[in-house]
Order: structure tokens, then C-alpha cells, then sequence
């Protein structure tokens, strides 16, 4: 039987793939078998290392060397040197870009791991279901330390100076929010958790609440504490059933130890938290509609101020905060507001929670620094565009936020930056489209939801989106002129001025950056009546070649509706006015005899 | 359950656990079990995790090795579920990704028993806040 002293891992991840990883995998073998070695050395392809602008990557275990940029004419010097004669091939190192030094193992190298992990740091790490796992990992030890040594005071200023804000989508200052509430005089005060994640796409909020309950529980706690409040609500969505179940046996266990209820470590302090549920209206993420629907009333937003921190559930002051925004706060107090905001850019500190998805390779759940570059999300951790396909576009801030092009690739991601170049940081969904999404339909999509989601109140919002998804449908549909295009502009303007909630007034943003960033593509379907990604079903008209056709009748016999007809071996046509574009003959016709314009 | 009355009592039960815990990962005494962890979130499960963690209760018991086998959250790693991660005392832990029937009892054969990898290992490519 083999004992493997080293490993080789070959990255097989698709980025590395695409550049001949197999190939190497297939040359280290040949060496490794050349010299005998197959008894010690075992080569394996791995998953996606992360670090795709330098691959492919090969990993020497258990020495941890790390290759960069290796070509499959590497292999054998690799086996020679580094296995044989126990020498690191110094060329192939990763060089560190501060000071030019070959860095040998992969272990020291902070900059491959692009991933900082504080909100999701316990997220497939322990089991949810069992408190004592949290509590080995720090859990209920930020609580403690508040409740034993600091004042609510002392608290909410280290969150101050942490600089953290709300993972939301607003980004209103954590602390500031607390600060208002502690100040508001009431009998009775609340602590509310948002856990109504609405974004297509965004799934943070449910995978933090269904792998780490605790530490929402936790910092709401903390947030009691420092605001004066003795009950919690989380107010989650009944589409949720695994995130509910698990939330509910996290509360049960910190009952059981005395962690809420009466007298929290032995101190005045009192807390517990019951849960509400939401019907998965996309309005009641908006905190005065999830105020309302909490009251039991409709989930429609009212006008601010008066804000919740002064008058929110039945009227007393509640703070309300996003999951994600109470996961990274027992890390705030354990380890300060130092460490925290050390991390991050100028105005946004810490790190932030992405669901990646769309036309990428590596589609999952992320947490990276504040002021990572989309370049370095999109083509080191997600491993670039599936397919090999072009990069268009990527989505950020859901049916709120807007598509950010190529130019923005380099921009690092905090709020402020998202915001200036016309879209937001939203909840966290970012959905990455290529060369084949037709940037008016994606529009359209986000119109079509907002307009499903539009609780009726205010006009604008109600009426407007109507008009504006008609207008996007008029224009996918072939029947759209240029007045159109100004039209849609203007009217985009006066939704987001009069509105009166987020959803409204914020609505109309993937039209605007579309239209900003791909006029283009509209005056291609406004003008010449053409889709350019060929997505527009109305727009695209398919033809069948007289000359190519041999009458086969494939194309005949499968088409769903009835829309080609033909004489056996004469050319067929296709009557457009029936046809619904499916494409069937298309992929059918083994003649290249149909083209689709 | 004892209720929690101080810090002192959390600092006690926090470093049972830890001791717990480490002494289950060291794997110098005669606790020389293997733990495996599988990624429990809706995702997971939605794309075959509780199979999989049956199979390798089953598996492992009928192949008479000792193991932990415990559900947790979400690992990220969406594009490649269901994802476990396996650690085999004295060695560091290892995430397996698109783990089938096939796979899981391939990491058991392989993996667990010889110590030989399988392909599809998924790369740590993330830091924690403990380092």
C-alpha cells in the first residue's frame, strides 16, 4: 500500500483549467512515475484556490509551497528539483509585491487569502444547534464583558469608533442608531432584528442565522443592554423554515443557561427575543413597513421622521438592525474597535458579506474586506466568467441597485464608491452577467419585481413603475422609439424624488445606470429594432436558407407550433407571425440552413 | 442544564469546551476519532447534504471507524455543494466539495483509511479572525 509523503495539488479550478492545469496534472504524473516516485508522491487536482490572475497554481503539501503561474513544461522541473533534490523552484514562487521577496510557504501569504471571515466566522465551523460550540469560539463572552466591565455608554461608543455601519444596504452608522435610542425616554423600549432579506439573489442574512444563531442573539443582547431595551424581535420571513428552526432552538438554549431571560450573569439586566414572521413582502426590509407589519397592521411604509430609534414599534423606540450588522458586533467587543476598523477603507470599515452568483464560476458566499476591487471578486474568488465568456456587467444592491461595466472593475467596494458610481451596496447580491444578457430585459426584470413588490401606498411608486415597466416592455418588444429613452429617463427622475420609501426611490436606479452605462444597447432596440445579445425574443427573427435547405423536414416535424411548413425535399420557410422564437429548428437543422438576425 | 450566574461561570464552561475540543482534534489519547463535518444550510441540503451524512454514519459504522459525523452551516462554497470537511487526527482539515455517494465513500476508502487524496479538495482561501 502507498504511503504518500508529499501531495501535489494541481489547481482544477475553472480559471487555472482554462489554462492548461490538466495538461501539468497529466506532465507531473509522467515525471512522477518517470523517477519512480509513484509510491511517494501523489498528485491531485483541488477546487479553485482563490488566486486565479496567478495560475495555474500548484500546492506542495506538507511543505506548503506555493507555485505561481506554472506551465506544464514546468513539471519536470518541479519533480527534479523540488521533490528529488528537495529545492524550491525560486522562479515559480509568488514574489511579494511590497518588497520583491519569494515567498515559500503559502501560509504566510495574507494577500492569496483575499476572504476576511468575521461575520461568517463561525459559519461551518460549528454546529448551530449546539451553544456550547459558540461558546468555545467566544460565544456569550462580548456579552459578558459588556454586562461585567463597561457602561451602555462605554459600549456603544466603542461601536462608534468602530466605524461600523449597517450591512442593510443604508449604511447608517451602528452606533448612532444605538446612541438614539438610548436617548429616547420610554417605559419600554425594542430591539428588532431584520432578518427580511428580499434582494434576488441575496441569501447572507439566512445562511448567518441557519449557521450561526447565536451571535445574533448575542448582540442583540448587546444591544438591549446598551439601549435600554429588555425584548428583542426578529422579525423573520416564513419562507425561511430551516433559519426559524435553527433560531428557535439558539433561543431555547440560551434560556436553558440563563444567557436571556431574568438577570442575565447575575445582573439587573434582562433580555429575551420572540420572533415574528414575515409573509416575504419585499417592502417589510424597509423598517417602518417591518414596523408595521410587526403591529400587525399592512406592511406599508410611513414617513420619517419621526425615526424608529424614537418612535417605532407601538410607538416606543426600537432599533433596528440587519443580521449581518448584529453577527460582526460580539467581534467588535471582543476583540475592539481597533481591530474592526483597521480593516476597510476611509469611511466603510470592516468587511462585507457577498452572495456571488449570475455567470460565474465560483458562485457562493464571500466576505471580504471593505475596498476589495470587483476585479478581484469576480475574477480571483469567483474564478471569472463561466464559459470563458466576456465580462459585461455586475449587478450590486438588487432591484435598489444598478450594473456597474468593466470600468468599474478597479473600484474598490465601499458604500460611498458604489453609490458614486450609480448603484449601491445594497444587502450584498451580486449578480454577474455576460456578453450573452441583454442589459434592457435585466432592467426589466429588476422593474418587473419592484413592481410586483410595490406595497401601493404612494404614486410614484405605485403608478410610475407601472408606467416605466411598460414602456421597457414596449421597447424589448421592438416598439419603442427614441422619445422613449428620454422619457424613461425623466420619469425614472421623478420617481426617486417623490417617493416616499427606499423601494421608490430607489427603483428606478437599474434603468438609470443601464441607460448610463449601456445606451447603446437601448438605441440598438429603439432604432434598428435589434437585440445585440439576441435576448429579446420579439426581436429576434430566425430564417431558413433557401439554398442550404434540403427539405429534410426535421425542422418541420419539430416545430411546437406549426410555424414552418414545406414540401419533403424543397426548402422549407418559417412564418413568423407564428412562430414564439424557441429555437428548436434551429438547434435541429443539421444543414446550418436556419440564421437567426 | 446549569443556568450561567457569572462570567466566571461562562469562562468555566468556555474552556471545558475548548479542552473538550481539543482534546477530541488532538488525537493523543485514546479518543482517536475522525471528525466530519458537513455543510447543513437550506442549500446544502436542498442539493443532498442529509443524504450524504447518513451515508457516512453508515458507512463509517459498518467500516468500524471511529467518528464524529456533525451537521454545521454554510461554508460558502455554493458552486460546489454538498461540501464536508473532513479532519483526520493529526493531520490538518481537509474540505471535500461535490460529495456524492460516490465521492463520500471514495474519501472514506482514500482518504480516511489510507491517508491518499481524492481530487476536488477545495482550498482554504479565506482568513479567520483567530490568525
Amino acid at each position: 500500500m502507498a504511503d504518500y509523503k508529499m501531495h501535489l495539488l494541481v489547481c482544477g479550478g475553472t480559471g487555472c483549467n482554462a489554462s492548461d492545469s490538466e495538461q501539468i496534472r497529466d506532465n507531473l504524473l509522467t515525471e512522477v512515475e518517470k523517477h519512480d516516485l509513484n509510491d511517494e508522491v501523489q498528485v491531485v487536482m483541488t477546487g479553485c484556490f482563490g488566486f486565479c490572475e496567478k495560475g495555474p497554481i500548484v500546492k506542495v503539501l506538507p511543505d506548503n509551497t506555493f507555485y505561481v503561474q506554472v506551465k506544464p513544461e514546468d513539471a519536470a522541473t518541479i519533480v527534479e528539483e523540488h521533490l528529488i533534490k528537495g529545492r524550491k523552484v525560486e522562479r515559480l514562487l509568488y514574489k511579494d509585491p511590497e518588497n520583491n521577496e519569494p515567498i515559500s510557504d503559502s501560509k504566510h501569504m495574507e494577500f492569496y487569502k483575499k476572504q476576511v471571515r468575521i461575520a461568517l466566522r463561525n459559519c461551518g465551523f460549528i454546529n448551530p444547534e449546539n451553544i456550547d460550540e459558540y461558546i468555545a469560539r467566544d460565544g456569550y463572552a462580548a456579552l459578558a464583558k459588556c454586562l461585567g466591565e463597561r457602561t451602555p455608554q462605554q459600549v456603544i461608543d466603542e461601536i462608534k469608533l468602530s466605524g461600523q455601519r449597517g450591512r442593510g444596504g443604508g449604511g447608517f452608522p451602528t452606533g448612532l442608531k444605538w446612541e438614539i435610542t438610548s436617548k429616547s425616554i420610554a417605559d419600554q423600549k425594542y430591539v428588532v432584528c431584520n432578518a427580511d432579506e428580499g434582494d434576488p439573489g441575496a441569501f447572507m442574512d439566512r445562511s448567518i442565522l441557519e449557521g450561526d444563531p447565536h451571535s445574533v442573539i448575542e448582540a442583540m443582547a448587546i444591544c438591549g443592554y446598551c439601549t435600554g431595551s429588555t425584548k428583542g424581535l426578529v422579525y423573520i420571513r416564513a419562507e425561511y423554515p430551516l433559519a426559524i428552526q435553527r433560531l428557535k432552538t439558539a433561543i431555547k438554549q440560551a434560556r436553558e443557561y440563563g444567557l436571556l431571560g431574568e438577570e442575565i450573569f447575575g445582573t439587573p439586566f434582562s433580555f429575551d427575543i420572540t420572533l415574528r414572521y414575515g409573509a416575504g413582502a419585499f417592502v417589510c426590509g424597509e423598517e417602518t413597513a417591518l414596523i408595521h407589519s410587526m403591529e400587525g397592521l399592512r406592511g406599508e411604509p410611513t414617513f420619517k421622521p419621526p425615526f424608529p430609534s424614537e418612535s417605532g414599534y407601538l410607538g416606543k423606540p426600537t432599533t433596528v438592525n440587519n443580521v449581518e450588522t448584529l453577527a460582526s458586533i460580539p467581534v467588535i467587543i471582543n476583540k475592539g474597535a481597533a481591530f474592526f476598523n483597521s480593516i476597510g477603507t476611509a469611511k466603510s470599515k470592516g468587511t462585507k458579506v457577498f452572495a456571488l452568483a449570475g455567470k460565474i464560476n465560483n458562485v457562493g458566499l464571500i466576505e471580504v474586506p471593505m475596498g476589495t476591487t470587483l476585479r478581484e471578486v469576480i475574477f480571483d474568488i469567483g474564478g471569472g466568467i463561466k464559459g470563458g465568456k466576456k465580462f459585461k456587467a455586475v449587478q450590486t444592491g438588487g432591484p435598489s441597485g444598478g450594473c456597474l461595466t468593466n470600468s468599474f472593475l478597479d473600484t474598490p467596494i465601499d458604500y460611498d464608491n458604489l453609490i458614486s458610481a450609480g448603484s449601491m451596496m445594497g444587502s450584498g447580491g451580486m449578480i454577474v452577467m455576460d456578453e450573452d444578457d441583454c442589459m434592457v430585459s435585466i432592467a426589466k426584470f429588476y422593474l418587473e419585481f419592484t413592481l410586483d413588490e410595490s406595497c401601493g401606498k404612494c404614486t410614484p411608486c405605485r403608478i410610475g413603475n407601472k408606467r416605466l415597466f411598460e414602456i421597457l416592455d414596449k421597447i424589448t418588444k421592438g416598439l419603442g422609439t427614441e422619445e422613449d429613452l428620454s422619457r424613461l429617463r425623466s420619469l425614472c427622475k421623478v420617481i426617486k424624488d417623490t417617493s416616499l420609501c427606499g423601494l421608490g426611490q430607489t427603483s428606478p436606479n437599474p434603468i438609470l445606470s443601464t441607460l448610463d452605462n449601456f445606451y447603446d444597447e437601448y438605441l440598438a432596440h429603439v432604432k434598428e429594432h435589434k437585440c445585440p445579445a439576441g435576448q429579446c425574443k420579439s426581436l429576434v427573427k430566425y430564417t431558413i436558407d433557401s439554398e442550404k435547405c434540403t427539405g429534410c423536414t426535421l425542422c418541420f416535424r419539430n416545430c411546437p407550433v406549426g410555424a414552418i411548413a414545406g414540401e419533403k425535399r424543397a426548402p422549407h420557410t418559417i412564418d413568423n407571425s407564428i412562430c414564439i422564437k424557441c429555437g428548436v429548428c434551429y438547434d435541429k437543422c443539421k444543414f446550418d440552413a436556419i440564421s437567426v438576425s | 442544564m446549569n443556568k450561567i450566574k457569572s462570567l466566571d461561570d461562562l469562562r468555566q464552561l468556555r474552556e471545558g469546551m475548548q479542552a473538550k475540543i481539543k482534546l477530541r482534534e488532538s488525537g493523543n489519547n485514546s479518543e482517536n476519532i475522525v471528525r466530519i463535518k458537513v455543510a447543513m444550510s437550506t442549500c446544502g441540503i436542498a442539493s443532498g447534504a442529509k443524504e450524504i451524512m447518513n451515508f457516512l454514519m453508515e458507512e463509517l459504522e459498518h467500516k468500524a471507524i471511529d467518528a464524529v459525523v456533525s451537521q454545521t452551516g454554510c461554508m460558502g462554497y455554493c458552486y460546489a455543494e454538498p461540501t464536508i470537511e473532513v479532519t483526520v487526527p493529526g493531520r490538518e482539515p481537509i474540505v471535500f466539495g461535490d460529495v456524492d455517494k460516490f465521492r463520500a465513500g471514495e474519501i472514506i476508502e482514500k482518504y480516511i483509511i489510507h491517508n491518499e487524496l481524492v481530487d476536488g479538495i477545495l482550498p482554504v482561501n479565506y482568513r479567520t479572525i483567530e490568525n
